[in-house]
């Protein structure tokens, strides 16, 4: 048998190699390095270890990273739907992996292992169309030396937020270009009602001074002293003060919104074997340790440990949170919120 | 009177006698042009408008996406926020541009080549530099806030000054190219007609400079009007047409609304097309071919003027890209300054290191070297074949189009048309191709506009001499047009090579593993709160644009010398 003819994937012959890979599939699966290209929306300094990690198990299978904020790559995926050129998804919002499912785009599959995941940490649905990996959590931003400057108390909950006192010192992201500004209206509607939840935001509204495109913008203002207040996200702040940021960071007593990041298979993959293997190892218990390194909050039960400048209540305060609910209303939500708030929002 | 000389008005070309092979050769690449463009400009951008007609699933729903967004309280606000910006952007830069630009080519002030290579600053730069400059200057802890009398640079003020810095080498070069081609026998009619420098400037250098002005205008009102990049890192809640296609678009992955949005903001180009061929009609060949070139001759308090503005102008360019470099040795702004050179070890860093430099730097080469190829070549077939109005006109319409439309517009477009299954050019999807090819059209009009200022000064009795010589239009086009035309063609190559270093909203839809950017490397360390790696890599494209542009006045100085010798004579 010629099974030594197994051409190497990149060289050669494009057409040649294919027809002979095709004729040898049935063959073997002998030890040809397989590629994947996934999209994600992780930190850009956590692609290298996430892939080394990966390849620790898998030497077999090499990641082609295409990395952007969440926005960008859902729009990008979104727009290649006719002809996906994505294998796999791994690190991109729950949310958006939402609007993918909805789509069609998603193929259904549950990886080894997949019954041992928290449940709200994975799709209700058997075969699951994706994976939770871990939770990426509502916070405050909050400069020691810009509170201490402007004489201001540290905020412990959201309705200390509406105090006159912080006027002008608090920048939240706008829900209409930010997933973490949507996530934070929806956890406030979640949390307070309706009717209470939008009385809340007309109230914070005359205390903010202004909306920022990003989620994680606020938190840096914060850090580089632009603001007093941000409202942001706990990994976020977290990486910031690492930087060495005077930053605190306050889990608002009521709770706090919360959105997942997770990863799917892209429906159509030429790759299917290896996007199943990394689906597999993306839920393993040395995955989830990896996410601990950063997150708090994980998937897989048991795993967590403590994450440095990570505020320890944010597993308790994190809210029962009604992704669907929170998906289907969006639309409505926003217009609202962009008549309220955007209209007359430019008071200088 | 509005002029002193005025030759009398024809369409270019009808003058002389003309070979039909020529004509024939133009009509061919005409053809051909039109045929890229069509391709690469109009089937994108309506694989992405015409979702404006559609709902989600794709359902053609007539015009009711737009009813709803006229329906919005916001919009308003957003259309008059959009209109005032961008006019008062474009006021203050062409008025600082045109003084700029009338020092450089008018005066004999010292220091002409430095001024010029300072004032390309804000395009050696991307776009995020200003931005952080301007908040290190005068954010909250920035070191000259007070300048600003309580008022705050996040909003109009912020995104005015931002946008005036980032539009400045935009203006100054169509103004240049117009500024510096003219014929200095009307000058010399001017004052043997005892005509005062006032009289002389209105009746003279303005009507010369007329075609240019009207140009440059609608590029940088429209460039304003379309960018979002200053307003995201500047504009604080400010709501302009631009910031609404970012939340549509990449806040909802609404595509319909965001076609709508996008279809609104090409209506200011419609308008420049007819202006432009308005003005077309109304331009006058000022460089003929008796031309004598103009030289301007030393008046010391005319030069001191503009000696101590361009100095002004050119030391806050430098003191803005000096703050950047500041900021790129800052261990964390403000609480931190130590100076430190950790910030330019990418490989250390995220976003691919110095990989993503070398294939900005392969980007760039290409998208200059092909770009400017072929940008020319259209100008000049546009402007000297005749008859063919229809295809003419498509070019010309088509060439203004890529100004109003918003890089993540255009990169979706080329996502939707190129990646289309049955599209037979969906190889070029993912590569490097395609991201040139994007890049070109982006910076398609600013480029074109300046080759065909150049080209419309010069005058078609030149070709017409050619051709009654029996001498073939390519030749003269290789001997004499392209020399006579050379400083605009160097300004294109140079600003398309620095355009690809810095450009982010449109490949950041096209980039694959492969091709990822140093421009895009530098948003990403930005986003991830590494502000200080950010600037640095912005410092070494800044640096990289810098050098390629003193390398090619370098080796082009002999050669330009030489084809335009006469000019001396």
């Amino acid at each position: 048998m010629k099974v030594s003819l197994a051409i190497p994937e990149k060289t050669g012959n494009k057409k040649y190699a294919a027809a002979l890979l095709a004729a040898l599939a049935s063959l073997s699966a002998s030890a040809e390095q397989a590629e994947l290209t996934v999209y994600t929306a992780l930190e850009a300094n956590d692609l290298k270890k996430y892939a080394d990690r990966f390849n620790e198990d898998h030497p077999d299978i090499k990641i082609n990273w295409v990395r952007d904020s969440t926005g960008i790559i859902t729009a990008k995926l979104l727009a290649e739907k006719e002809n996906p050129r994505a294998d796999v998804i791994w690190g991109l919002a729950g949310t958006s992996l939402l609007v993918l499912s909805d789509q069609g785009m998603l193929q259904p599959y549950a990886p080894v292992g997949v019954e041992k995941l928290a449940k709200g940490f994975r799709d209700a649905n058997d075969p699951p169309a994706w994976t939770g990996m871990d939770a990426w959590v509502a916070a405050l931003c909050v400069n020691r030396y810009e509170m201490e400057k402007n004489g201001l108390p540290v905020p412990k909950s959201w309705k200390d937020l509406l105090d006159p006192v912080y006027k002008g010192h608090v920048i939240m992201p706008n829900p209409a270009s930010s997933g973490t500004g949507y996530l934070d209206v929806s956890s406030w509607l979640q949390l307070f009602g309706e009717d209470e939840g939008w009385k809340y935001m007309d109230g914070l509204h005359a205390n903010i001074s202004r909306y920022t495109h990003s989620g994680s913008k606020p938190c840096k203002l914060a850090a580089t002293g632009e603001t007093a207040i941000g409202v942001s996200y706990a990994y976020r702040a977290a990486k910031l003060k690492n930087q060495g940021a005077p930053l605190d960071v306050v889990v608002p007593e009521e709770g706090v919104g919360w959105e997942l990041e997770a990863s799917a298979i892209v429906k159509g993959t030429h790759n299917l074997d290896a996007a199943k293997k990394l689906m597999d190892w993306s839920v393993s218990l040395r995955a989830n340790e990896l996410y601990n390194e950063g997150y708090a909050v994980v998937a897989l039960p048991g795993v967590a440990k403590p994450v440095a400048h990570f505020p320890p209540e944010v597993t308790e305060r994190m809210i029962e949170n009604d992704f669907s609910w929170a998906a289907a209303n969006r639309a409505r939500i926003l217009e609202q919120w962009s008549s309220r708030y955007d209209a007359k929002s430019e008071a200088e | 009177m509005d002029t002193l000389y005025k030759r009398p008005l024809r369409a270019p070309f009808r003058a002389g006698p003309v070979t039909s092979g020529d004509q024939l050769l133009l009509r061919g690449l005409a053809l051909l042009s039109a045929l890229l463009l069509v391709v690469t400009i109009l089937f994108p951008l309506y694989s992405m408008l015409a979702k404006s007609f559609h709902d989600a699933s794709g359902l053609f729903i007539g015009l009711e996406n737009f009813q709803r967004y006229f329906s919005e309280a916001s919009l308003y606000r957003a259309v008059s926020n959009s209109f005032v910006i961008a006019g008062m952007a474009t006021l203050i830069s062409l008025l600082l541009a045109f003084l700029y630009g009338y020092g450089l080519t008018r005066t004999c002030m010292p220091f002409k080549p430095l001024f010029r290579v300072v004032s390309l600053i804000p395009l050696l730069a991307p776009s995020l530099l200003p931005a952080i400059s301007l908040v290190y200057f005068f954010g909250n802890q920035g070191v000259a806030k007070e300048l600003l009398m309580g008022h705050s640079i996040y909003g109009p003020i912020g995104i005015v000054l931002g946008l005036v810095i980032w539009v400045f080498p935009s203006a100054l070069m169509i103004l240049m190219t117009s500024l510096s081609m003219t014929d200095a026998r009307l000058y010399e009619a001017a004052s043997v007609l005892k005509a005062g420098p006032i009289r002389t400037f209105f009746t003279v250098t303005l009507p010369g400079v007329k075609y240019g002005l009207i140009s440059a205008a609608f590029v940088v009102f429209t460039l304003t009007l379309t960018d979002f990049g200053v307003a995201k890192v500047i504009g604080g809640q400010y709501n302009v047409l631009a910031t609404d296609l970012f939340k549509q678009v990449i806040g909802q992955q609404n595509f319909q609304m965001g076609a709508v949005v996008g279809l609104m903001l090409l209506l200011p180009a419609i308008l420049a097309f007819f202006v432009d061929r308005y003005a077309r009609r109304k331009q006058v060949a000022i460089t003929g071919a008796r031309a004598v070139p103009y030289s301007p001759k030393p008046h010391a308090l005319r030069d001191r003027f503009f000696l101590l503005y361009c100095s002004l102008i050119g030391c806050l360019l430098i003191a803005m890209l000096g703050m950047a470099a500041y900021a790129s040795f800052v261990t964390f702004w403000p609480y931190d300054q130590t100076l430190s050179l950790k910030n330019y070890q990418f490989d250390m860093m995220d976003g691919g290191g110095w990989a993503a430099f070398y294939n900005s730097l392969q980007m760039a080469l290409l998208t200059a070297v092909f770009g400017t190829l072929f940008i020319f070549l259209t100008a000049y077939v546009s402007e000297r074949c005749h008859g063919w109005r229809p295809v003419l006109n498509l070019i010309g319409g088509l060439t203004l189009l890529p100004m109003a439309v918003p890089g993540m517009v255009l990169g979706l477009a080329y996502i939707f048309f190129f990646n289309a299954p049955d599209n037979p050019l969906n190889g070029f999807y993912g590569g490097m191709t395609i991201m040139v090819i994007s890049t070109i059209v982006h910076y398609y009009t600013v480029s074109h506009l300046t080759a065909v200022t150049a080209i419309k000064q010069m005058d078609p009795e030149i070709e017409a001499v050619g051709a009654s010589l029996k001498v073939p239009q390519y030749r003269t086009f290789c001997r004499v047009s392209l020399p006579l035309c050379l400083p605009a063609v160097l300004d294109i190559s140079t600003y398309l090579f620095s355009t690809a270093m810095t450009t982010i909203s449109a490949v950041i839809f096209l980039y694959s593993p492969d091709t990822f950017l140093a421009s895009i490397a530098m948003l990403h360390m930005e986003g991830a709160g590494d502000i200080a790696p950010s600037a640095a890599m912005a410092m070494v494209i800044v640096l990289t644009s810098t050098s390629v542009r003193l390398l090619h006045w370098l080796l082009t100085r002999r050669l330009s010398a030489r084809l335009q010798r006469w000019k001396g004579a």
